[in-house]
């Protein structure tokens, strides 16, 4: 396959926040930019190119919202990007530390770290943004930026990109499973539901979808088969003196209606989304017979389901700090195996087209390996640059977006914000980023920061939208 | 059949509900030690037919004869001026109100006043009290003095004060705890709400030391116009979102002179008047800190002022017009102006105001709010949104209350008290005439899901469990022993996924719609289902004590019910449960014997199951 690798962006212009940086398509030429990698621009992009200078608030670029639910794989506590997807062979091993390699994936210039072979086979359907960054270092903040992109600190706690799915696709889904799921564990870091209040907080499965039964925490139970769920349910229903004594209360209507729905989950059709020995037990295999392979064919069967916004919190987390090379040897062929499969099997379902899937940490992690005590060999956290993972769902595969310099210390090319990332993922959703968040004080709140606000912005990743 | 109903009630209510058994010779017998007076023998002679025919056809339970779990015989005659006042607005709706069941109150009160269930001992003892012309009054002097009350009350108050560490206030947790105690200790020792509300905008110091200076920083928008908008909020019930500019500045100039400066202790800060703006000044020196505020932007070289002394080269002197932009005049939410004089905090000038007992907003918001919490529903309704389109549904009842507050020199315990000694407080929970009308002016007790910190500590009461409680931010003062109870605690930053669940208060913004209690499908999931009930039930030596299988049936049924429902259990729930089980295949031997049905036998689990559905009735779940 041909190199699509984008070595700078084509600014989208209708959303540059930073006015005055736009450049025009003559502009672009006389850079020699549009030279060699000019059929790499989209042509949404070269249209826009000879638009009006931007400025804020100017119309969006038509942006074709097709993903109708995205998968977020969170690397929480900060995956390395040195030894994953963004590898720097030539800087030694003072960087590359145990992991020396970079090996070839089916796309022409584009390499991983050498614990990726599944992955290698599959660059075709996903792009990686190696220039990711917001120089932040703090689990919370951090991770606060990375899921709402808005800067940490503000007055008002904003929901996360999650939530914010569950407030404006709520209205049109009408699946049982909850519009926002997260698999299996919540992450805790800040409240992800923000000033949307407890509506809008994920559902957090419980439960290890590798074990020999997925308990979803309140759907599948332990021990209460189904028998005994239906006895006791008609016991509930006898004994209701109060419902019988009050029968016209509006009250109690909702809270039966609330019920009612918990049961469609707990004894309907909502279960079998869960249960995943209906899938065939070589698939499960090819997923990988550990915790995240499995979370990631739960996930799959969400999006079937219809689920608009899908978190798999990775089960351990990144936080290597020491012990590092050992924790990587053992999470990244996991990781690997769990990511390709699923990539493959949401395109044999015909489901990538309409799925985004992204995965990245908070951070990454220091490119330069610590080699004194306590870390003995360890790295720690890095929010000046970092690798991203994008797929399907409207993102295009085989490309490159950004790079870092020589040793991914810093971006290099094409820095790529919270607000970008999130912005695109917005975008291809059909959410519109400045619309308004119901604030209970009536406080104006929107989706995404303005530029006026001081957000930091490169621009949405036009160039990797098709 | 109507007729048999009305019968049926009639006499229930006269004796209460009671276990009614089966003897050896298939009789039913009428146990009474659960009745409040001893019932005739004729009244029983009379209800064992009508009992046993119903048991024997399994009637449903029929809508009258399961009020009569819920009310009581009593007329309510409306005595009290509150009553009087509201049968006033009753009378013309043509609502007769009933008056509630000695159980109902006994679970009722409890909840209300302490946010705790009360014991099976304490629902027990109350029941059968025979001293029924005084034992409601008595158990809510009780109530009033247990320790719980101060816990329950700093918590509602908690969520109107914003008391909670960090999100979206930095308030820090140790401030939020001093917060706390002081609003706790207010409560308990029944600070006069004057002097509670004067203490909460005229104090001054540290934010560790002194807990009300932190009603101030527990505000989103710390610019007078957004203080003002808080106290309009919290002691006056009105937003000021529909107010005119003019009248909000006006009050906001009342709050333009409050100083912050930071100390060398971590994260302490004094709250003081700062008539000089001082605290705003570039470049003043703090203790431990290198400036109060940010230096301002250094100016063009050839622009810098030489009028600074030599000997503070960076402070410039300090003299009222170094805060020229201080307002000198503000005006009070009811229009009239004064002009600030130079030598008293303006806080203090606004907080004797706002304490005269002239001023009917003071008053009218506490009156309508205490109302309304212990009514579901204020008279102003929401208790939080005092305009004058919004007008009280019963005006000369507010207008009572308030006298009250006000001649009996601000006592909360005395508004509680007439509030809750009214027939009114104890009406039923059964809404029978539907309208509108009836649910503003108080027809029946409006049904309530508990809060979630109230839902989690019954649950914990009855199994003996305990919850973890943590707090994001790692600092000592969030350490929680393992038996806190969750309407203790201190901080609304210190939570548990159950409460962020069930709709507690975000303790953001102090308006009352902060704390959800609408019912959504993953409470459901959870209460119905979930391992961490699951496990609290199974694991319970309190349930396991009740449920010893050498003890018979209808006692354990007796027992569940008083200690998760607080009542007795009706005939009709004791033949439901007894049927519940495994179905014994009748022995060979009797098998000849058609007459003797098959025998239910009840394994540990069929018992966890009747407490599990008692703990998932709305009985159990809803104020009632």
């Amino acid at each position: 396959m041909k190199s699509r690798i984008h070595p700078t962006p084509a600014t989208p212009p209708g959303l540059n926040l930073n006015a005055g940086h736009a450049m025009n398509r003559r502009e672009a030429l006389r850079l020699g930019l549009l030279g060699t990698s000019g059929l790499c621009l989209s042509n949404m992009a070269l249209a826009a190119a000879d638009g009006p200078p931007a400025v804020p608030g100017a119309a969006t670029p038509p942006i074709h919202a097709r993903a109708k639910s995205v998968i977020q794989i969170f690397l929480w506590g900060g995956m390395s990007h040195i030894d994953t997807w963004d590898p720097k062979p030539d800087a030694g091993s003072d960087y590359m530390g145990e992991f020396r390699k970079a090996i070839p994936t089916n796309v022409d210039g584009i390499q991983l770290g050498e614990l990726f072979p599944n992955l290698a086979k599959q660059a075709d359907k996903y792009s990686l943004i190696r220039s990711m960054t917001h120089r932040n270092n703090g689990h919370e903040t951090a991770a606060y930026l990375m899921q709402t992109g808005h800067a940490p600190g503000e007055r008002l706690a904003y929901p996360s990109v999650g939530a914010v799915f569950s407030h404006f696709k709520s209205p049109g889904y009408k699946g049982l499973i909850p519009p926002y799921v997260v698999l299996t564990q919540p992450q805790g870091r800040f409240s992800e539901e923000g000033f949307l209040g407890p509506k809008m907080k994920p559902f957090a499965t419980g439960g290890d979808p590798n074990a020999a039964r997925f308990e979803v925490e309140g759907v599948v139970s332990r021990g209460i088969p189904d028998a005994r769920q239906l006895a006791r349910r008609e016991l509930l229903v006898k004994m209701d003196t109060m419902g019988a004594a009050m029968a016209a209360s509006p009250q109690l209507a909702a809270s039966e209606e609330a019920k009612k729905l918990a049961y469609e989950l707990i004894l309907g059709q909502g279960r079998d989304v869960f249960d995943l020995t209906k899938e065939q037990p070589e698939l499960r295999d090819r997923y990988g017979r550990h915790t995240f392979g499995q979370d990631c064919l739960a996930a799959r069967r969400l999006v079937e389901a219809g689920v608009p916004y899908i978190v798999i919190n990775y089960p351990g987390g990144w936080d290597t700090h020491s012990n590092h090379f050992n924790t990587m040897r053992r999470q990244c062929p996991q990781l690997d195996q769990g990511l390709a499969m699923l990539l493959q099997d949401l395109q044999d379902h015909g489901l990538l087209e309409t799925t985004i899937v992204w995965c990245c940490g908070e951070f990454g992690r220091g490119p330069k390996v610590d080699w004194q005590p306590p870390w003995n060999g360890g790295r720690n956290h890095y929010g000046n640059v970092f690798s991203v993972l994008v797929a399907g769902g409207g993102f295009k595969g085989g490309h490159l977006v950004g790079a870092s310099d020589k040793r991914a210390e810093e971006v290099q090319d094409r820095p790529v914000y919270p607000v970008d990332l999130l912005g695109s993922i917005y975008a291809l959703s059909g959410i519109d980023t400045k619309a308004r968040l119901p604030h209970p004080m009536g406080t104006e709140a929107f989706v995404l920061p303005a530029a006026v606000e001081g957000a930091k912005s490169g621009g949405l990743l036009t160039e990797i939208m098709s | 059949m109507m007729k048999e109903l009305e019968e049926i009630r009639r006499i229930r209510r006269i004796i209460g509900a009671g276990i009614w058994e089966k003897s050896g010779s298939g009789l039913l017998l009428f146990r009474p030690g659960a009745l409040p007076v001893t019932p005739s023998r004729m009244q029983i002679a009379y209800l064992i037919p009508v009992f046993a025919a119903l048991m024997a056809t399994g009637t449903a339970l029929g809508t009258e004869a399961a009020a009569c779990v819920f009310e009581s015989a009593d007329t309510p005659v409306p005595v009290q001026p509150i009553d009087q006042l509201v049968a006033a607005n009753l009378t013309p709706l043509g609502i007769q109100p009933v008056l509630c069941s000695d159980a109902v109150f006994v679970r009722r009160v409890h909840l209300d006043v302490i946010g705790t269930l009360p014991t099976a001992k304490e629902a027990r003892d109350f029941i059968q009290d025979p001293d029924r012309a005084n034992k409601r009054r008595i158990l809510i002097d009780r109530l009033l003095a247990r320790d719980e009350f101060a816990d329950f009350w700093a918590m509602r108050w908690g969520d109107v004060l914003r008391i909670k560490a960090e999100f979206p206030v930095n308030l820090w947790p140790n401030a939020a705890q001093a917060y706390h105690r002081w609003v706790r200790a207010a409560i308990a020792s029944n600070k006069p709400y004057d002097r509670f509300a004067r203490e909460l905008l005229t104090s001054s110091g540290s934010n560790f030391r002194i807990g009300p200076v932190n009603f101030y920083r527990a505000i989103q928008n710390r610019k007078p116009d957004g203080i003002a908008a808080a106290v309009a909020l919290t002691f006056l019930g009105t937003r000021t979102d529909t107010w005119p500019a003019e009248r909000l500045n006006g009050m906001a100039a009342f709050f333009s002179q409050i100083g912050y400066k930071p100390t060398n202790e971590w994260k302490e800060e004094h709250v003081f008047w700062d008539p000089l703006g001082t605290s705003t000044t570039a470049n003043n020196t703090a203790p431990g800190r290198a400036a109060i505020a940010p230096p301002p932007p250094a100016p063009a070289p050839n622009t810098t002022p030489s009028t600074t002394p030599a000997t503070t080269p960076n402070i410039p002197p300090i003299t009222p017009a170094a805060a020229p932009d201080r307002p000198r005049c503000a005006i009070f939410p009811d229009g009239s102006k004064i002009e600030l004089p130079p030598d008293r905090d303006p806080r203090d000038v606004f907080a004797a105001w706002l304490i005269t007992p002239d001023n009917p907003w003071f008053a009218r918001n506490i009156s309508n709010r205490l109302w309304a919490w212990l009514l579901g529903r204020g008279i102003i309704h929401e208790p939080d949104d005092i305009r004058p389109d919004n007008p009280p549904s019963n005006p000369a009842l507010l207008t009572y209350l308030e006298r009250e507050l006000v001649t009996n020199r601000y006592d909360l315990q005395h508004l509680y008290r007439i509030i809750l000694n009214s027939r009114t407080y104890q009406h039923s929970p059964v809404l029978r005439v539907p309208t509108p009308a009836a649910v503003a002016n108080f027809a029946s007790y409006p049904l309530r899901r508990m809060d979630a910190e109230v839902l989690i500590d019954a649950l914990n009461k009855i199994t003996g469990a305990t919850d973890l409680y943590t707090s994001a931010i790692p600092e000592p003062f969030t350490y929680i022993p393992a038996d806190q109870p969750a309407i203790a605690l201190p901080d609304g930053s210190i939570t548990s996924p159950f409460l962020a669940l069930f709709g507690r208060s975000a303790r953001a913004t102090g308006m009352v719609s902060e704390r959800d209690n609408k019912p959504i499908p993953a409470q459901w999931l959870y209460l119905l289902n979930s391992s961490h009930i699951q496990r609290k039930m199974e694991q319970s030596a309190n349930l396991k004590t009740i449920m010893d299988p050498s003890r018979k049936a209808p006692a354990i049924i007796e027992d569940l019910y008083l200690a998760i429902m607080s009542r007795f259990p009706t005939p009709e729930e004791v033949a439901t449960i007894g049927a519940y089980g495994q179905v014994q295949p009748a022995k060979p031997a009797a098998a000849a014997n058609p007459a003797k049905p098959a025998s239910v036998v009840k394994r540990r689990e069929d018992w966890l199951d009747v407490a599990w559905a008692l703990l998932n009735s709305s009985e159990f779940l809803y104020l009632h």
